[in-house]
């Protein structure tokens, strides 16, 4: 606390320095008029380009599903889901916008929070759940094998 | 206490006004209800993720009833997730709008929108209701159980942003584009590509691999 009063009064003293007061100032407003200009991030092309991204990457997926393309459907079932990991990026990327910028980091920390509590979660219990099954019930073992 | 005798010291008349120097920008975010939102949507995410944790773990609990492989209709399902997607877009169009104040085009990418949304909700009542028609209810067996709350929440959460989305195109309507309205417009577009992105969850992890088991 008394170290911050030092810091107001210090600066008090230096409020003669042209650029220090105009930086502050110029800061302050820019603030300020962040009710008036609430302007939506993304471009028609961001959009455009998010879209038919998501489009592709929702119709192989489909397409491999329904045409049966692979034989072995452990090898479908890893590949359509490398696909929705892209998809999940091309939505936040171009519909939701993210990036390490907006609003000073702290969205991209929380989604990275989120995902580490998901990762953590879902694995956990899938990898929990499947030895717990496979020790008590060593008849579902064959089902078990193809857990999503 | 210490503060305030520092900042009424004589000489020091104009101290208060250098307070502000002392919020740098990097650690005040410009819109909070925006952060805040998006702390929302997170929290929103660790729902579903556990609700996919409870599918991964029992769906595949069959009872010896029916399996995803005898119940889904991809078709259905392709076009349901083309509905979103185009709601998506539409939405995106909206934003665009908005961003150049024009209020009438704004509303109508909104309905188009709310109908990609309602059309979604209408063909996934019919699935639900066709599921339940055949005896696969959600007492029938873990599989539907989960199944059905996973969708079931997914689906709820889009009810909520059709009525949302209704409830600020009418304030749009009466109040025009005013500052209020864009920032809950964007939260709401928030909103709606999460819930994108959940789907995009939904219908790789329970349709697709529930058909190829």
């Amino acid at each position: 606390m008394s170290s911050h009063t030092e810091n107001i009064t210090h600066s008090g003293h230096e409020i003669g320095h042209g650029d220090v007061s105009a930086e502050g100032t110029h800061g302050h407003g820019g603030h300020d008029d962040h009710h008036d200009d609430n302007v939506a991030h993304g471009t028609m092309s961001d959009y455009v380009k998010g879209f038919v991204l998501s489009i592709i990457l929702t119709a192989i997926p489909f397409w491999l599903v329904m045409g049966d393309v692979f034989d072995n459907t452990n090898t479908t079932a890893l590949v359509i889901m490398g696909f929705a990991v892209v998809q999940i990026v091309v939505h936040m990327v171009y519909f939701l916008h993210m990036n390490f910028k907006s609003e000073g980091g702290w969205n991209m920390l929380a989604l990275i929070f989120t995902i580490v509590i998901v990762v953590i979660t879902l694995a956990g219990s899938i990898w929990v759940m499947y030895h717990l099954n496979a020790n008590m019930m060593p008849a579902m073992m064959h089902d078990m094998k193809n857990m999503p | 206490m210490s503060n305030t005798t520092a900042l009424t010291h004589p000489g020091d008349v104009d101290a208060p006004d250098n307070l502000r120097f002392y919020v740098p920008e990097k650690h005040h975010p410009q819109n909070g209800t925006l952060l805040g939102f998006w702390l929302y949507l997170m929290s929103d995410c660790l729902i579903f993720a556990a609700l996919f944790a409870v599918y991964g773990v029992i769906g595949r609990n069959y009872a010896a009833g029916p399996s995803g492989a005898d119940l889904f209709d991809l078709k259905l399902v392709a076009i349901n997730t083309a509905f979103l997607l185009f709601s998506s877009i539409t939405y995106g169009f909206a934003m665009l709008e908005m961003n150049k104040n024009r209020v009438n085009t704004t509303l109508l990418w909104l309905g188009i929108t709310g109908l990609f949304g309602l059309a979604f909700l209408g063909l996934e009542m019919y699935e639900f209701y066709h599921l339940i028609h055949e005896g696969a209810t959600p007492q029938r067996s873990g599989f539907l159980s989960a199944f059905f709350i996973l969708v079931g929440t997914h689906g709820l959460h889009v009810t909520f942003g059709v009525i949302w989305l209704v409830t600020l195109m009418v304030q749009v309507k009466q109040r025009g584009l005013i500052g209020e309205n864009k920032r809950r417009l964007m939260c709401l577009s928030m909103f709606w590509h999460f819930l994108d992105v959940v789907w995009i969850g939904v219908f790789t992890f329970v349709y697709l691999m529930g058909v190829l088991a």
